[in-house]
């Protein structure tokens, strides 16, 4: 066994591991920070696939910015345990038996019909250097600058609508 | 060795455990983490094939990963709106159950 293939299997081990404490966590900051968990897993796993630049921003905006979110509304509404009876009870039988089904299909499709399977090497010293990070850059602002204008409009009402959605209140009991 | 149907299938048992999770959980906050695990594992495809594309074609290859930094700011959007909405929900509601969430009024 490789080590390459070890460290991957180590990684996927805590990945699955921490997406499953977070579905089954009883307390929503324990789910929170086992999804945290989680994200900075799969930072590493963009530096294996020769992505620091990815792997850095998923830890900054996924790992830090939207769980501290998480965690501030969490605590905001003090919705950490919240018991409420389900409202379906065949629900969950048949949401367990639609994801493993899920699963199993979409592993067997991979193994049997995926072609060209290709080895993926271990990234050089040339993709992790600032060359490399340079090209990207000039990629994003070349070939992706429309797209890449049109986020910061998606930011922009995301912002105004989130700021609308606080404010709503204060204008109702004005008018 | 490890061939890019690893990374793949790492990305669809993480999808297949957002999509369990948005359809056991009552708490809407979980629901929210869950969608944001399966667009990390989407993320997670994406990079594994444009580093797949990368080896195959032998030259720097950047388009997977730019589109998995557009996905990350469509989510910070996306929380930073449905987590206003909860909120303002708890508000009205003083409560945040997605089974009493069956009215459009607010």
């Amino acid at each position: 066994m490789t080590s390459e293939l070890l460290v991957f299997l180590v990684l996927s081990l805590v990945a699955i591991a921490s997406a499953l404490g977070m579905l089954f966590s009883r307390n929503a900051i324990y789910s929170a920070l086992f999804l945290v968990l989680n994200f900075v897993t799969v930072a590493v796993f963009y530096l294996t696939l020769g992505a620091p630049f990815i792997a850095m921003s998923q830890i900054t905006v996924y790992a830090g910015a939207i769980m501290v979110l998480f965690l501030f509304v969490i605590m905001l509404l003090g919705a950490e345990r919240m018991t409420a009876p389900n409202a379906l009870p065949w629900q969950r039988p048949l949401a367990f038996l639609l994801a493993i089904t899920l699963t199993v299909e979409s592993v067997y499709l991979i193994l049997t019909r995926a072609k060209p399977d290709t080895v993926i090497a271990a990234p050089d010293a040339a993709t992790n250097s600032m060359e490399s990070l340079r090209e990207m850059a000039m990629t994003l602002f070349d070939k992706f600058l429309l797209p890449f204008e049109v986020t910061s409009i998606l930011l922009l009402a995301a912002m105004v609508g989130a700021i609308v959605l606080a404010k709503k209140e204060r204008a109702g009991s004005k008018s | 060795m490890i061939s890019v149907n690893y990374y793949v299938i790492l990305s669809a048992i993480l999808f297949a455990i957002g999509a369990l999770g948005v359809l056991i959980r009552r708490n809407p906050l979980i629901i929210f983490m869950s969608i944001e695990l399966m667009l990390n594992a989407a993320n997670l495809a994406f990079v594994a094939f444009g580093r797949s594309w990368e080896i195959a074609k032998g030259e720097a290859f950047f388009n997977g990963q730019i589109f998995v930094f557009f996905v990350i700011a469509v989510a910070a959007a996306e929380v930073a709106v449905g987590l206003a909405l909860i909120v303002e929900i708890f508000k009205t509601k003083k409560n945040i159950n997605i089974d009493e969430m069956n009215t459009l009024k607010g």
